[in-house]
């Protein structure tokens, strides 16, 4: 996903374009979010199933590696999908008060997708992390 | 009628990192789905959730339509005090429900 | 419990076999054949939907309703204590009416009765809140639904429903669930159809709702023609459920995809 950009210079692997092969919905919305600003790959991971039971209630969970002091917390996390009909899913905000950066929740997603989340750290760096899922529709058709 | 269940843990030590779970009742409708007439139901979403402690925002959470119906929220707090925590969810058609929880932190 | 009190039980109301059912050791709850993201849902009393109603429920409990001015709480005092095990033997037979009658219907008649308050409407959210109530208060008992003399005819008709075609795709509820449980159906599992968590939280309905809720949309799906809530041979197809799912727990409010 990285692209050849970051080869031969010393710098963490980025995203180059922001987010390379997500729809420009997502893109706009995760641009609205982040700005023009960098966003580098890591410290954030996604707990989603590979394979969901049914794409209207799908557990999420997102961690952010952070000691979570005042001096170096994770301010937000920000959730986007790729093709769900909107892009933007959710922001926590958090800080020092959390203890932890850690949250989970239930989302909607209407195929088989990746699901992005970005965080925000209090020196201003953007971090993303990202998780594909298969979301199949229910078997058999219940109401006429 | 019940709308809420938070789960909060009664008590902690001072600084222990707790988690705080919360669901609320809430059909979420996210504006795209059609009646069987083809007619758009119009999206009535719960918008934020926050949660206070002793009166200072600890957690703040943004949703769209893309969160589960009856939505679900996990997240951490560190215990620094005994005291309440507040939550509050609101959202679109005037919609705003609170509850709270006592913690006691020794 | 022991095959052999199983056996015996089985010999005293001589209720045959057939070849085609699961063996009792065979049988598995649906819950076992969800992710393991679903189970937890189901497990975490603070993250499973189902509360939110099996609360209302308790609220509605403690109401005093009709021209009678009674709530089910002044009759049946703590739910925890008068209500458990009640779910896990419905239905149960009716001497009034002369047949086997669901926990629904167990309800609405309670209300007429006894409160003097007009019936639930089927699929309405204060009789799925009351019956998620009353029904969490046998979570984790086994289920245990009495068949006699009485009760024996109905038994046969709803085992007669489980077994007969139906719909234009012509197909009977034991051709899936009896003998193709466990293979996919599209991308969906295909489970033993046992009623072990009802009123259960559907992800695919994004809310609570009764098995007969469940077993129109089966209907549906083969393109049947459902009857209609509360028909008596739905009854009779739930109390053949429940009958082959006997010993297993309740699970309600259970979550299921």
């Amino acid at each position: 996903m990285a692209g050849g950009l970051a080869a031969g210079i010393a710098l963490p692997a980025t995203v180059a374009a922001q987010v390379p092969g997500a729809p420009a919905a997502t893109q706009e919305a995760i641009r609205r979010v982040v700005g023009t600003a960098r966003i580098n790959k890591g410290k954030v991971t996604l707990d989603l199933p590979a394979l969901v039971d049914n794409g209207n209630a799908v557990s999420l969970a997102v961690r952010v590696d952070s000691p979570m002091t005042e001096a170096e917390h994770v301010k937000a996390i920000h959730v986007f999908t790729e093709k769900n009909p909107q892009p933007d899913v959710a922001a926590f905000h958090l800080g020092p008060r959390a203890g932890r950066a850690s949250v989970a929740t239930r989302i909607r997603l209407a195929d088989t997708q990746t699901v992005i989340a970005i965080c925000e750290l209090s020196d201003g760096s953007f971090w993303s992390g990202s998780a594909n899922t298969v979301v199949t529709l229910a078997a058999c058709l219940e109401e006429i | 009628m019940a709308r809420a269940l938070v789960n909060v843990p009664a008590t902690a030590k001072r600084g222990e990192v707790v988690e705080i779970k919360a669901l609320v009742s809430h059909i979420m409708e996210t504006g795209y789905r059609r009646t069987q007439l083809g007619a758009l139901i119009p999206r009535d979403i719960i918008r934020q959730f926050v949660c206070t402690y002793n009166g200072v925002e600890v957690f703040r959470a943004e949703f769209h339509p893309a969160i589960a119906a009856n939505p679900f929220i996990a997240f951490w707090t560190v215990a620094i005090e005994s005291g309440t925590l507040a939550f509050t969810w609101t959202g679109d058609n005037g919609y705003s429900v609170t509850e709270s929880a006592a913690v006691r932190v020794g | 419990m022991s095959t052999f009190v199983l056996a015996a039980l089985a010999a005293a109301v001589a209720i045959p076999a057939f070849a085609a059912e699961i063996p009792q050791s065979e049988r598995r709850s649906g819950y076992d054949l969800m992710s393991r993201e679903t189970r937890s849902m189901q497990d975490d009393d603070a993250a499973n939907p189902g509360m939110l109603w099996v609360l209302e429920g308790e609220t509605l409990w403690n109401r005093k309703t009709g021209t009678a001015g009674r709530a089910c709480q002044d009759c049946h005092g703590d739910a925890s204590a008068s209500m458990k095990g009640v779910a896990a033997r419905y239905p149960a037979f009716d001497s009034v009416r002369a047949r086997p009658i669901n926990l629904e219907q167990r309800i609405n008649a309670c209300r007429t009765d006894r409160q003097q308050a007009p019936p639930l409407s089927y699929e309405s959210r204060d009789l799925l809140a009351l019956t998620a109530y009353v029904a969490r208060q046998s979570r984790g008992l086994p289920i245990a639904v009495a068949i006699d003399e009485r009760s024996r005819p109905f038994l046969d008709a709803g085992r007669a429903m489980f077994l007969r075609r139906q719909g234009q795709l012509n197909l009977a509820c034991a051709q899936c669930h009896d003998d193709n449980w466990g293979k996919r159906l599209a991308g969906s599992v295909i489970p033993q159809a046992h009623p072990t968590g009802y009123p259960l939280y559907r992800l695919e309905w994004q809310g609570v709702g009764s098995l007969q809720r469940r077993l129109r949309n089966c209907l549906v799906g083969i393109r049947a023609q459902a009857p209609a809530y509360g028909a008596d041979e739905f009854v009779d197809l739930e109390l053949y459920l429940m009958w082959r799912a006997r010993e297993m727990k309740m699970e309600t409010p259970g979550v299921r995809p």
